[in-house]
This record gives C-alpha cells, structure tokens and sequence, in this order.
C-alpha cells in the first residue's frame, strides 16, 4: 500500500469515526440521564438524512405524518393525565401547543420547503427540525410510563421502538438507497494531501458540536441539571429537577445529534431504510469503549472504530461489519478483567 | 410426592398434547402442518429466552444466532462432508456452548448493558459471516440438506419432522420445568433480584449466569438443528438480527415469567405474522413491513400495561398446583459442630469504611464470643447495617481488619465468607416475591449438604436429583415450621406480611446451618406475640451452638435478649458490655435521650 492512500484511508477513517464520536456521545448521554441503552438512535440518522433526500427531490416528506401522528397521541396522554390530576387549563394549553401545534407546524415548514427550490441550507434546517421532535415524542410514548422501570425493561423497549421506526422507515422511504447531492465541491490542497471539503465540513461540525455540548453542559443550569440527574438521580430529584423533563431533553440532545449526523453523512454515504441500525450499533461499540460513562474514551474508541473500518473496507470490505463489531470483544474482555467487577445497585 | 409431580405434569402437558397430535390429521390445510411445525421450532428458542429473561434477568438479542450456529452446524456436516444429521446436532452444540461461553465470560461480571448489546453484535457479525463465507454458500445458503434417519426410518414427510419438533419441544418443557426446580434453578430464579442476595446465600452468580446462558445457547442450537431438517435447507436471512428480536418479543407478548408463555407467545405472533402477510397487501396499497410496525408498538403497550404478558389472562382459569412441595417425611439435614461457648468467634479491629467524605464505619473494634446473642444497637445512621455488610464481605473495607475463628476474612467476597457460616438477612428484604415461601427459604440451603453446589445440572434436568430436592425443601419446610410460617409454605413470598417476610428471610439464614447467624432488625414489623416467639427462637438457636448477631431498635426485645450489647453513634463504637451496663453508661444515654451539653 502506498502512502498516499494510507492517507485517504486515514483521513476517511478519522471523518467516519468523528461521526461514530457524536453518536457514542449522545447514547452516552441518554443512558446516563434515564438508564436507556437508544437503540433508536441510528434511526434519526437515516431519517434526516431521507427527509432531506426527500425534501432536495421535491417530494412530500410523508415523515410529517408521523410526527404529526405522534403528537396527537401524545397530546392524548397528557389530556389523560391531566384530567387524572386535575391539573387546569394551562397545562393543557401547554401540552397543545407542543404536541399540536409545533408538529404542525414544523411540518407544514417541511412541506413548504419540498416544495420551493430552497437553498441546501434551508433544506437542511427543515429536514432536522422535521425529525428532532420524534425524539421527545417517543420519549413520551414509550420510556415515560415505565420512569423507573430496570434496564432489561428499557433494553426491550428500545428494541422495539427500534423495530417500529425501520417498519415506518421502509413504508417512508421506500426499500431503495439514497443520497443527497454534494453540499460543496470545494477542495483543500495541501502539497500530496488533498482534503474534500466535505470532509472538513463534517470535522468542522463535529468540533463545533462538540464545544457546544461542552458549553451547555457546564455553563447553562439545564446542562446543570442534566449532568446532576446523570450523577445522583435521587439526588437530583430531592433538589427539585424534574426526571420527567431531563429525560427530554435528553431525548431531544440525542435525536438532535443523531438528525446533525445524519445531514452529514447524507451526501456521503448512500443510506436506506435500514442502514441506521448499523451505524447506531457502531455508536453503541464506542459507548462500551467508554463503558457508558466518559465521553473522551468513547470518542477515542469511535475515532479507532472509523479507522478500522475504513482499512478494512479497503482490504476485505465483505467482512468490515465483522471485523468492527469483533473489536467488542477484546474490549469486554479488557473491562471484565479490570475492575469491572460491579456492584449492583437495587 | 413422585405421584403428584407426575400428575402435575401430564394435567399440565395434556392439552398441549391433544392439539399438536389433532394438528395433521385435522381436515385442514397443508400449510396449517407447516405453520405449526415453525410454531414449535419457534418455541423452543422463546423458552430459551424465558429462561434467561424471565427466570435469570438476562437480556439476549443473538438466539437467532445460536439457531443459525446449530442449522449450519449440521447443515454444511451432512450435506459436505456426508454426517449424520445426529452428529451434526452434536457439533452444532459444541459450537454453540463454546461461543457462548466466552460471550458469558467477558460480559456477565459487570453490570450494565452489556449482553445485550454484545449479542446484538454477535448476531449481526455472524449473520454476514454466513453470508460470506464460501463453504456455507454465502447467500444462496446450503440446500439439499438430508432428512433425520432413525434406524432405517428417514423422516422425510412434514408430518414425521412435525412429530420430532414437537416431541423436543416437550421435552425441552420439562426439561427446564425440572431445571426450574431444583437446587441451580431456584439460585437462577434468584439472580431476578440483583447478585447481592444470591451472592451472601453463597451462588457463585457468574458462574451460574454463564451456565443459564450456554444452556438457553443449546436450546436455541437444537432448534436450529431442527430447522434445518425439516426445511432441508438453510440461508443467512433466515437468522438475521430481526429474528433475534422477534424471538424476544414472542416471550414477551406469551409471558416472560412462565414456560408457557414461550409456547403461547411463539403460536400468537406466528400466526399473527402469517395472518399480517397474507391480508394486508390486499387491504393497503403501500409497500411495507406492517407486521414490524405493530410488533414493536404492541410490545411497548405490552411492557407498559401488564408485564406479564397474555399468560395469566389464561392462568386465571385453571388452577396449577405448586411443583415444589414439602415432604412429608421431612427431617434436618445434619449440622456442623459448633464452637464450644466462649471461644473467639469475631474480632473486629480498627474497622473503617468510607463512603467518598462520609466515615460510616470509624475505626470499630468488638469481639463477638460463640454462642453468645450479641445487639449492635444505636439511633439511625449509627453505622450498624454498614458493620453489618462488612462483617458479610457485602462491602469492602475501607481500613482495618476483621477475623473470623482466627482467620482474617476481610477481603473476601460474601460468597466465600457465608461457606465459613456466617450467614444473614437483609434490613431491606430481599426475596423473590412471586416464588414460593418454601422455595425462597431453599435457596438459604444452596450450599448444603456440603459438598459442590455447581455440580447436577444434568441430573435436575432429568429430575435424578429426587432425594436431593426431598433434602432440601425438608430442611427449608422445617426451618419455616421453627419461626413459625409453617402455614404458608406454598403461598408466594410477596403475599406474606412485611414481618413474615423477616421471618422468611430468617429461616432462609437458618437453611444455611450458620454458625455465625446475622439479622438486620429481625423483629421490625412483627406483633407483640410474634416478638416473643422470635426471642423464644432465638435463646433455642443459642442453646444449639448458634451464635447471634443481630441489628435492633426495639430496646425491650434486645434488653431482654442479648448477652451483649454494643452501642454505635455516628460511626463510631460508644459503648459495650451487659444489658444493665449499657443501660446505665452516659455516653449511651446522651446518644439516645441526648444530655446536657457540657
């Protein structure tokens, strides 16, 4: 192998692994906040990325549908609880306009989109607030009723949540794969190296995500008390922070990286109704890399996860599924032997 | 008793038998053969999945998996290389408990997600390696796959294959039924509440979990076995991840607490399958996988609304009578020599533990002498349920050192330390609720007779284990007799009292043969009367050589009680000696009644 394609194969690794990073972060951050291992999570890769294919073809993003769909039954949970409770009218005014109102509406911004030539940047933005809300919304439906419910339970939930989005994804979207056009031709030249722009696009994203995170995390109070409920649940709720709420707006952060990921890699990868589930599986072998509690070390072994398949889709690319998702193994076997021997905290 | 199982067995199995015996000779059509034959392999694996969800608190997303492993194991056998399909069946399971074995091992020490994940991930790794590899035929799969021979009789026809496939899954039923009940499975059952209480009943969890895990593994294999005689030919598609799920959804939707419930669930959502894929397309003009739809919101409605599953809708009309019974000819089993009175029995000195900047235990020291009643006694947060789990290898200490009979046991894991005899109770109960009161003290007996506990998987699924169950379940019904639950052997632990709960966990402490016996608060939530006859209890435990450890806040049982009292506040040791010389020490009643200030 010559240097210059152990570069291009490096560099395609480090791009693919700083996209495993954000979603190793994301499923960390909803397992510390609620206990739920989000299988789901590929999902709203695949689901922006379709939505955005959709919406560039100037066809109806029939997504919309679902999330107006969802939001009804949601809304329908809250009428019921609040006419248990016998909380007033506000909160039912609330609960409308959240659950009927912004889904509506963000659809109706979706559809209008679909239906202009709009700039690659409006499509984008349209596509990504078309399917963060499924996040919380599914949050509602099928994680709140079971709050404090043991993981086994969250495990099987998130399994079917999952079976149901790849049922909805192919009546969606169809069986076929697609891509979204190249959002920049642009290209970096430097000497040998020759960097796509697209790479640096989705690097620059990454970090700019990234600091992000790590401003709302330690500089906003809701990051605050998301990183609270994370460290002592009990705790948390004794200081008045809602579980309910910081487990949507875990939901959300998930589902809102998991569509920014998926705006990524849209023009790279030719993705279809199923492809997220093997994407999400690649998050959640770098969340084990960071045994589910640190970010850094899972987005170390995500960046080593992006290398290894990319060398390996260039020497064996029939096995480079197996071959990365073999790397669980020495890595289990790495934490089993190192203290991880758990204690269990009923 | 042998009488009773054996009718217990045949009421329960009759139905089953009757329908699946009906199924080909009914005037139905063909398909309804085949379907059924499905409906059965498909059973087999949700047993497999009950067993480990349901009974052991596991999670596996790979059993399709393990069928592939046992279809292709006697697959590319039989066809390649000209095996015999029998030989096939016994190479699919070695294949099948090695890989499950170290799958076990590098994730069931730890908590957290990991089998699960782990498995998803070996099922999706495996399903493109049998796409891949050559000799398995990549994704055209092995064809031609010959027919079971026994003796000279091929059973070739769907309805010979349909009589084998039901026939395993019979015996696979009772097969896990008798596993279920015997000394291994009720320590399986137990691990549905976490490692701490199965670990101080002396399980070794990892151990145990690993062994559920090969042996729910093998089921799903022999049914992979089974499917690839009777299709007579295997592919990739037929054991992708999405079959793995299915299977897991098949106990939920039947009832993941109950044998049954894998046959139920298996029948439910085939047929529903069936039924989805033949009048949908008609109904909709949309292409799609509807069945995958609804299957994943009715199992979140389902683990929403009844956790049960559809099981105990039918339960509620017949009437099971409990597999575990006492015998009638009960006797102890035989009890180890106890320390002569007086001799050394515990020490603990300068004993500390830490929990980040709170000191719960401050440098405790007490001796504890044999066939003495000792009380650690002092207000809330005093420190006495932390001594308490470092005495039992719980927690680990932070500092200092604890002997036992003269030899240090700080350090060991609480398996090692209650095979010395000490046993205990939880302060929190820690039984298994929907299992038996009798049941529930049999696990305290998990050690004894002495010798090795991990042996006789084999000998309890093919129910030789007869004297040894007698043994066991005699102990536990005596035991529970002694504190008086005599009455309740068969009813489920979570139906008794929060005091009769105690009172289990006692007699399951007893099962154990301690020397060394602990009780966290044993008298909270007992009656007057029920206190009398636990202190009677306790002074004819002492008389037999036992000595008693226990945590109390009730001062009249305790004063009246004990031989010797110590007194803790705030972590610390403030106070030791006779009951009058407690009562009487300063330091003591400034703790409790609070004094002046000096």
């Amino acid at each position: 192998m010559d240097t210059s394609l152990a570069i291009l194969l490096t560099q395609d690794g480090i791009v693919t692994g700083a996209i495993y990073a954000l979603l190793a972060t994301a499923l960390v951050l909803v397992f510390s906040i609620t206990h739920v291992p989000f299988v789901p999570l590929g999902g709203f890769v695949t689901f922006t990325a379709l939505t955005l294919v959709a919406i560039q073809e100037q066809r109806t993003p029939l997504v919309a549908w679902v999330v107006v769909t969802m939001g009804v039954l949601c809304f329908l949970l809250e009428l019921g609880s609040a006419w248990r409770s016998g909380t007033g009218g506000r909160t039912i005014l609330a609960a409308a306009g959240k659950y009927l109102l912004a889904p509506v509406a963000l659809s109706g911004l979706a559809v209008l989109a679909s239906r202009s030539h709009v700039p690659v940047p409006v499509g984008m933005l349209a596509a990504c607030l078309l399917i963060v809300p499924i996040g919380p919304m599914i949050y509602r439906l099928a994680f709140q009723p079971l709050i404090d419910s043991d993981p086994l339970t969250f495990f099987m939930l998130s399994i079917a949540v999952e079976v149901a989005m790849i049922g909805v994804g192919l009546v969606l979207f169809g069986p076929e794969g697609a891509r979204t056009e190249a959002y920049t031709d642009f290209q970096l030249t430097l000497g040998e190296l020759v960097i796509p722009g697209q790479s640096l696009f989705i690097l620059g994203a990454a970090v700019l995500l990234t600091v992000g995170l790590f401003f709302f995390f330690n500089r906003t109070i809701r990051g605050k008390m998301l990183r609270a409920t994370a460290v002592n649940r009990t705790g948390a709720q004794l200081m008045g922070i809602s579980v309910v709420r910081s487990g949507q707006l875990a939901f959300t952060l998930a589902a809102l990286i998991g569509a920014i990921c998926g705006l990524l890699i849209a023009p790279r990868i030719t993705l279809n109704y199923s492809s997220g589930l093997m994407i999400g599986m690649k998050g959640f072998i770098a969340a084990v890399v960071g045994g589910f509690v640190s970010y850094p070390i899972a987005a170390l072994g995500a960046l080593l996860i992006g290398l290894l398949e990319s060398f390996s889709s260039f020497w064996m690319s029939a096995w480079k599924e197996v071959i990365v998702f073999t790397l669980i193994i020495p890595v289990l076997l790495f934490r089993t032997l190192h203290g991880g021997d758990g204690d269990d905290t009923h | 008793m042998k009488n009773a199982y054996l009718k217990n067995s045949a009421l329960a199995l009759l139905p089953l038998v009757v329908i699946t015996a009906l199924i080909p000779v009914l005037p139905i059509r063909e398909s309804w053969v085949t379907t059924f034959s499905y409906i059965g392999i498909y059973s087999i694996v949700a047993l497999s999945v009950v067993l480990l969800t349901g009974m052991a608190g596991m999670l596996s997303f790979g059993q399709a998996a393990f069928l592939g492993l046992g279809a292709y194991a006697t697959a590319a056998l039989s066809t390649h290389l000209g095996w015999s399909p029998w030989l096939g069946l016994l190479a699919g399971w070695v294949v099948t408990a090695c890989s499950a074995w170290v799958l076990g091992r590098i994730t069931l020490r730890m908590t957290g997600p990991y089998l699960p994940i782990t498995t998803m991930l070996w099922g999706l790794a495996l399903y493109f390696t049998f796409a891949n590899l050559d000799v398995l035929g990549r994704n055209d799969g092995i064809s031609g796959i010959p027919a079971v021979r026994v003796g000279a009789w091929s059973l070739e026809g769907q309805t010979a294959m349909y009589g084998l496939i039901w026939a395993v899954v019979v015996l696979a039923l009772l097969g896990l039924r008798n596993y279920l009940n015997s000394r291994l499975g009720r320590a399986t059952r137990a691990l549905l509440s976490g490692t701490v209480m199965p670990e101080a009943m002396g399980i070794d969890t990892v151990h145990l979990k690993t062994l559920v895990f090969v042996y729910a593994a093998l089921l799903a294999s022999t049914a992979g076995w089974l499917y690839a005689h009777m299709v007579r030919a295997v592919s990739p598609s037929a054991f992708g991840f999405n079959y793995s799920v299915e299977f897991v959804f098949m106990a939920v939707v039947g009832g993941v607490g109950q044998l049954w419930g894998a046959l139920l669930g298996a029948g439910v959502l085939t047929i529903l399958k069936d039924l989805l894929q033949s009048y949908v397309p008609r109904l909709l003009p949309l292409e799609g996988n509807f069945e995958a739809i609804l299957f994943g919101i009715l199992i979140v409605v389902i683990l929403i609304k009844t956790r049960q599953g559809l099981w105990p809708f039918i339960q509620r009309k017949i009437r099971i009578a409990p597999l575990a019974v006492a015998p009638a000819d009960a006797a102890f089993l035989p009890r180890s020599e106890k320390p002569a009175a007086g001799t050394l029995l515990l020490k603990l000195e300068g004993v500390l533990r830490v929990f980040g900047g709170l000191v719960a235990v401050n440098k405790v020291s007490f001796e504890v002498k044999a066939r003495q009643i000792v009380a650690l006694i002092g207000p809330n947060g005093a420190g006495k349920s932390t001594t308490f789990n470092l005495v039992t290898g719980v927690l680990p200490v932070s500092g200092g050192r604890i002997e036992y009979r003269g030899q240090p046991i700080s350090g060991l894991s609480s398996r090692q330390i209650v095979k010395g005899g000490i046993c205990r109770t939880f302060q929190h109960v820690r039984l298994l609720p929907e299992m038996s009161v009798l049941e529930n003290t049999a696990i305290g007996a998990h050690l004894r007779p002495a010798g090795d506990a991990r042996r006789g998987v084999l000998r309890s699924i093919l129910r030789l284990n007869g004297r040894e169950e007698r043994e066991l379940l005699g102990e536990a019904a005596l035991q529970l007799q002694r504190v008086g639950l005599g009455d309740f052997l068969h009813a489920n632990a979570g139906s008794l009292s929060l005091g009769q709960q105690r009172l289990i966990e006692i007699a399951r402490a007893l099962c154990a043969d301690p020397v060394l016996l602990m009780l966290d608060e044993p008298a909270a939530g007992l009656r007057h009367l029920e206190k009398q006859a636990l202190a009677a209890l306790l002074r004819q435990l002492r008389g037999e050589g036992v000595t008693v450890l226990l945590v109390e806040h009730d001062m009249e049982f305790v004063m009246g009680l004990a031989d010797d009292i110590v007194v803790m506040d705030f972590g610390s040791k403030i106070a030791q000696g006779t009951p009058a010389h407690v009562q009487q020490d300063p330091a003591v009643l400034q703790a409790y009644l609070g004094g002046e200030e000096l």
